[in-house]
């Protein structure tokens, strides 16, 4: 067989078109990429942009409906496919079978030597430090771990072409931040890496982007040239942490500002093009602010090029009821500890809340922060300790303490079989609207999050971020003192991120206490505190300009981003526990 | 690229056989499943009618009287509540109490000698239930004959009539339900291994993304389909065994055939039944439907339209016509012939033909069906 | 409390209802089930084929291979002609019966001496061969019957009644029976799949955070299953006597209060399945491994006064076992209430125990 030439691309994509439904829209519309040998590729874009049906194309999964899919030179359908890498989305691991055993089938499969094998075992399980965990069950390692031995079954025999379906959706920073690093490692000894990714601080730090929206490719090139385009247009304004949602707010309405954020106490703007510096006044913050500009990142360019963020002002909460003032914390943990058999989940965790505030949960997969978060809103009972919501004890109070909260789940477990109108009846209901009441309720969330057309659409059938506004919706329709969001914006896109985070900042306003957990570090930046749970304790707790200069203090890092804190605090844990 | 390659198919052949190992559900279909329907064949379905309880009211006090009344309730068939009163053995028979009531009358001992109308009781069966009403009939009468033969012999009347009939079951002298049943459940068992868990195992993959990756290796369809079969016939072989041994040595069903008359038979039969699990999982991919799929495509008709539990003579035209699309049906009279009669090759072969036909027609099917894109 | 139990019931329906497949499939397959599991699962024998080998030419073989084929459950005779051939013609299940008469027949029965016929049946088929003993004997019998001389003393004779059902046809015992045993499957597998469905999907945490306190969740996931139990036997009591004519003799309101606390039992049965499996395919495995048992000792497939003395007592715990009683009750014997009672409080029992059980363990489950 003919070996790919080193100098020219591992594999094309030539105006490749691929239609799902006969006369639906195109997931892909003349789509051209190319995948170079050594390189790190990255394919961005929005959920529903066609970046799964791209890869399944080049690893030969799926027939092209229009233009050519090449590998090594070959249609991919048709390539060697012992060449070709693939780890799809959920990983391919066979969860009752070992990770010596899923490497072995996985070695055998591609057609690896026998002579090879316990050498490239050795390497490779060295490499992802699972050679403590050989004998365990796949289905028994955490998120990070799987997806470390996904990618070593994927690259078991050195690939040529090695295709990673977002391989970090629902990982934490930690394990991310490693995969990348044995990836990268791999490029640099020739391979072509095609890596696909919601999180666009990952996508920056590739050789090549491509971006897709909606089928289409909207940008090709590196990253650095894209961002390129907004040089000068991006500012922080430091006015002190109190009231910097409403300067959000404001600065969002005004018309020079197409994209902001909040970042720890300041605020991230971006300004339309040619408009210079945002000027306090316009955006109504105190005369004496301290406006600097900054580097741009590559998703203040992404939402740019997409066309800016939302508006400022939330309809949502200004339809909001205003949660009366109290001097008592809305959510409180007092030593809240879980036990399963011997093992701890949650240990000794305490925080409290106050009214109007809003609070993260951050930690890597499995350190107990989903744990201690199910106890707060009671589908856990603690072992010991105990906690209080909206001034609802959760042992002795539970049904008040759960009619008192607005639960939006991972992955926005709505009904995916019943219709908008019949979620929205059902959850309204069971939250104890009826009669007028409720019908007022529903309407008011059609309107707000534009459902109207998607009323007796199956909620399943909908786009990510349609039905990541009805779990909004289904959340608030009570308009209750207090939200619990677990991980709200994964796999969205950016614009629908920011909208929603409009919303939730609008909510605050009203006085609406938020408790979310999240791996998007640049969402824990909107955390007023945040408590970073790992191996079942806390390890730090602050606001996100706190943990940022705890972590500069011991790394001696400067001006570490929060994911560069989170990072530093977690290895910081562990040296302790090395120590101790 | 899909040649055959040894090194890949072991490997996967590993992999089915790790998986069934550890998996709990397999473990579940494969052994714990059977062992519940041998059991109930074994002993909770019996169709062998065994004492009947019934209600015989005795309305004359002649000594011909009491002595039929005795010969009731000495047979061994009945098991009799006496009463004056056929009022309240009627309440009994209605709430399902007995199956039966025998009137004897009060002028039976009179009329017995006199010229006019014979002497007659009366049989009245819970209709409700035909079967067990058939056999109350069957036996109140037989019990009257044979008394009123005794009365006459004692008399030295000579017997009537004068045909006899000289009955013989072959195979099962005793007509023992369970030999019949246990041996026609194991079809069952095969058919619950071959399609239902060869169907749920194929559409996991799919439903669990495993499928994505191994398409994307060099793996060749025939080599997918391959190591997915074999180790579900021979897991269906070993439950066989199991079955067959649980028969003949708990349940003590006779065996005279040859061992390998039954291996033949079994894996005769493995074939469609793994084959019609194949295509399902390849046209559903989904678990739910496929186990839906199978239920009513493969199981519920190897239960009822096989000629197992119900005869098939017996059904209408049309049901009739249906069963001959039943695999199953086609392995019940061999698995009932090698236990009770022995090796009867002719019979064997014939319908093992017919099983491989229909193996070979499902596995086409089943490849067509079974691409190598994943939408 | 009860608008949001209202919300949750009226969740549940379109969960079954809103998919117009699914609604297809509540009402089709068990209608289809009615007629095919009501025609062909008889345990009646009809249409049999039975071997004939007849070495005698006299006039009274031929007399009696006519009656033989005048039999209705008789379709047709098979000259056999050798001992080879009889054989063959059973082992080969040609035949489940080979009658044969000897060369001596007739003349032993115009000489007045006893003559006899062999019959060999196919034991294989041991309940077949069984009631076509009875045919061949009944026949034999009556034949024997008209040659007897006129009058024999003592004379006495039984004369036959079936009650609730005259000419014993099948079809009026497995009617009421499927009412049951449909009702079973279905009901189980709804009731079990729901919960597990949500497991999967991860909407179970959702309900379990809102207000919806654990018992207003096993109501509100109780009644669809109840509703559709409800809407089939309803549709089977109109269906049954109208197109297959099997009467219904007795109480309809009666038969809905028993309907009602079956439907509680088996509701309860589901939901303990479901509050232990994890996922879709145990539940799925559950309900199979419930439902074979629970139909097998129903006393449909064969009567539970068959049944070893120590399996009938575990017979009571199954809820099909029960309502079968009322269900032919009801149709053919005209029930009286108190029979009709006697049989529902077991259902109670059942319903009450599985009910409380199950949200026992969904409490524990939050642990």
């Amino acid at each position: 067989m003919e070996v790919g030439n080193m100098d020219g691309p591992v594999a094309t994509a030539h105006e490749v078109t691929k239609r799902f439904a006969k006369d639906g829209p195109p997931a892909l519309d003349a789509v051209s990429i190319d995948i170079v040998a050594g390189r790190m590729t990255g394919l961005v874009g929005p959920d529903g942009a066609g970046k799964t049906t791209l890869i399944r194309l080049l690893a030969g999964l799926l027939d092209p409906d229009g233009g050519t899919v090449d590998v090594q030179n070959l249609p991919a359908v048709d390539a060697d496919h012992a060449a070709i890498g693939y780890m799809p989305q959920r990983f391919g691991l066979y969860e009752d079978l070992s990770v010596i055993e899923n490497l072995s089938l996985y070695a055998n499969l591609r057609g690896l030597p026998a002579s090879e094998r316990d050498a490239r075992f050795r390497e490779l399980l060295a490499f992802t430090d699972l050679e403590r965990f050989r004998t365990r069950l796949a289905g028994k390692l955490s998120g990070g771990m799987k997806q470390k031995l996904g990618l070593a079954c994927a690259m078991v025999k050195a690939p040529k072409l090695l295709l990673l379906d977002e391989p970090g959706v629902g990982v934490d920073p930690v394990s991310r931040r490693e995969l990348w690093a044995m990836v990268r490692n791999l490029a640099g000894e020739g391979i072509g890496v095609l890596w696909s990714t919601a999180y666009l601080d990952e996508a920056e730090k590739c050789d090549t982007v491509f971006l897709l929206n909606e089928g289409k490719l909207l940008y090709a090139g590196e990253p650095a040239r894209l961002t390129g385009r907004i040089e000068g247009r991006v500012y922080r304004v430091f006015a002190g942490a109190d009231g910097r949602r409403k300067l959000l707010e404001r600065a969002l309405n005004d018309k020079d500002v197409t994209d902001g954020t909040i970042q720890g106490a300041s605020l991230r703007l971006v300004m339309k093009p040619d408009v210079g510096a945002p000027r306090p006044a316009a955006i109504g913050a105190p005369a004496d602010c301290r406006i600097e500009a900054t580097a741009p990142r590559f998703e203040d360019a992404f939402v740019d090029i997409l066309g800016g963020g939302p508006p400022g002002t939330s309809a949502l909460a200004q339809a909001y009821r205003s949660i009366p003032q109290t001097q008592e914390p809305a959510i409180v943990a007092e030593r809240l500890t879980k036990q399963f058999g011997a093992f701890t989940a949650a240990s000794n965790i305490s925080f409290s809340v106050p009214r109007g505030q809003i609070f993260g949960l951050l930690g890597p997969n499995g350190a107990g922060k989903s744990t201690t978060f199910k106890m707060l809103c009671g589908l856990l009972t603690p072992t010991s300790g105990g906690g209080q919501v909206a001034g609802h004890d959760l042992r002795k109070a539970r049904a008040e303490a759960r009619q008192s909260l607005g639960y939006m789940a991972q992955k926005f477990s709505l009904y995916g079989d019943l219709s908008v109108q019949q979620n929205l009846n059902f959850f309204s209901g069971v939250y104890g609207l009826t009669g007028t009441r409720q019908r007022e309720a529903i309407g008011r969330v059609v309107e707000i999050f534009h459902l109207k057309d998607y009323l007796s659409v199956n909620s399943g059938t909908m786009p990510l971020g349609f039905k990541q506004r009805l779990a909004l919706a289904c959340a608030v329709m009570h308009q209750p003192p207090v939200l619990f969001l677990d991980e709200p914006t994964s796999g969205v896109d950016p614009i629908v991120r920011r909208e929603f985070w409009t919303h939730i900042n609008g909510l605050v306003e009203h006085g609406v206490t938020v408790l979310v957990t999240t791996h998007f570090m640049d969402e824990a930046e909107y955390c007023d505190r945040i408590a970073l749970i790992y191996r079942g304790e806390e390890i730090a707790i602050g606001t996100p300009d706190d943990l940022k200069t705890q972590a500069a203090a011991k790394a001696g890092l400067d001006d570490p981003t929060l994911e560069d804190a989170f990072i530093t605090l977690i290895e910081e844990s562990d040296k302790q526990r090395e120590a101790a | 690229m899909s040649a055959f390659n040894r090194q890949r198919f072991t490997a996967l052949l590993v992999k089915e056989t790790l998986q069934i190992v550890r998996d709990p559900s397999t473990f579940l279909i494969a052994f714990v499943l059977p062992m519940i329907l041998l059991f109930l064949f074994g002993y909770g379905v019996s169709l062998d009618t065994a004492r009947v309880k019934i209600g015989l009211a005795l309305q004359d006090t002649s000594a011909q009287a009491r002595s039929l009344a005795t010969a009731y309730e000495r047979s061994g068939w009945f098991e009799v509540t006496g009463s004056r009163d056929v009022a309240s053995l009627k309440a009994d028979l209605v709430a399902g109490n007995i199956r039966g009531i025998i009137v004897i009358p009060p002028d039976f001992g009179r009329r017995l000698d006199s010229r006019g109308d014979p002497a007659s009781i009366q049989v009245i069966t819970d209709g409700s239930m035909p079967n067990t009403a058939g056999f109350v009939a069957a036996y109140a009468e037989g019990i009257r004959a044979s008394w009123a033969a005794g009365l006459a012999d004692e008399r030295g009347v000579q017997p009537l009539p004068p045909i006899s009939l000289a009955q013989r079951f072959w195979f099962n002298p005793e007509l023992t339900s369970r030999y019949f049943l246990v041996p026609g459940s194991i079809a069952i068992v095969m058919t619950m291994i071959g399609t239902l868990l060869t169907a749920l195992v194929v559409a996991r993959e799919w439903e669990r993304g495993t499928m994505e990756a191994l398409l994307a290796t060099p793996i060749g369809m025939a080599e997918f389909l391959a190591t997915k079969v074999i180790p579900y016939f021979i897991l269906g072989l070993c439950s066989m065994t199991i079955c067959t041994l649980i028969a003949i040595f708990v349940f003590g069903v006779p065996f005279l055939g040859s061992a390998l008359a039954l291996l033949a038979i079994a894996s005769a039969f493995l074939v469609p039944a793994l084959g019609q699990g194949l295509l399902i999982s390849a046209v559903t991919k989904n678990q739910f439907v496929a186990s839906q799929v199978a239920l009513l495509s493969a199981f519920l008709p190897a239960m009822l339209l096989s000629g197992f539990l119900f005869e098939i003579t017996s059904m209408p035209r049309i049901i009739q016509l249906i069963t001959y699309v039943v695999p199953a049906r086609y392995v019940i009279p061999p698995l009932q012939t090698v236990f009770a009669v022995g090796d009867l090759w002719g019979l064997f072969l014939r319908n093992i033909a017919v099983l491989l036909g229909f193996g070979a027609f499902f596995f086409l099917l089943a490849i067509r069906a079974t691409r190598r894109r994943i939408a | 409390m009860w608008g949001r139990i209202y919300a949750l019931i009226v969740k549940e329906m379109w969960a079954i209802l809103r998919d117009p497949r699914a609604r297809v499939i509540l009402v089709v397959p068990p209608l289809v089930q009615l007629f095919v599991l009501g025609f062909a699962t008889t345990l009646e024998v009809k249409n049999i084929d039975v071997g004939v080998y007849n070495r005698d030419s006299g006039a009274w073989s031929t007399e009696f291979v006519q009656r033989l084929a005048g039999s209705p459950n008789i379709r047709g005779l098979v000259w056999i002609r050798s001992p080879e051939e009889l054989r063959s013609a059973i082992d080969n299940q040609r035949v489940i019966v080979a009658v044969s008469i000897d060369q001596r027949f007739s003349a032993d029965i115009e000489a007045g001496r006893p003559a006899t016929i062999q019959a060999v049946f196919d034991g294989r088929r041991s309940n077949a061969a069984q009631i076509v003993s009875g045919y061949i004997e009944r026949i034999v019998g009556e034949m024997g019957a008209s040659l007897a001389p006129a009058s024999a003393s003592p004379r006495s004779l039984s004369v036959l009644t079936n009650w609730f059902n005259p000419n014993l046809d099948y079809l009026w015992f497995t009617m009421p029976a499927l009412i049951v045993i449909i009702s079973t499957v279905s009901g189980l597998g709804i009731t079990a799949l729901s919960v597990a469905r949500e497991r999967e999907l991860g909407t179970f945490d959702q309900l379990m955070v809102s207000p919806l306190r654990v018992h207003e969740i096993l109501i509100g996931k109780m009644v669809p299953p109840f509703l559709v139990g409800l809407f089939n036997a309803s549709l089977y009591l109109i269906l049954i006597p109208f197109a297959f004519g099997v009467p219904l003799t007795g109480s309809v309101p009666l038969f809905y209060l028993a309907l009602t606390f079956y439907l509680l039992a088996l509701v309860g049965v589901g939901m303990l399945v479901s509050s232990l499996a994890q996922t879709q395919q145990q539940a799925f495995l559950g309900v199979f491994l419930v439902t074979v048992p629970a139909t097998l000792l129903s006393g449909y497939a064969s009567p539970v006064d068959n049944m070893p003395g120590w399996l009938q007592i575990l017979a009571q715990a199954n809820p099909p076992k029960h309502f079968l009683i009322v269900s032919e009750g009801v149709f053919l014997k005209a029930m009286p209430a108190l029979d009709v009672l006697s049989n529902t409080w077991p259902l109670v029992i059942i319903a009450s125990v599985t009910l409380t059980a199950s949200a026992v363990l969904f409490r524990a489950r939050m642990e």
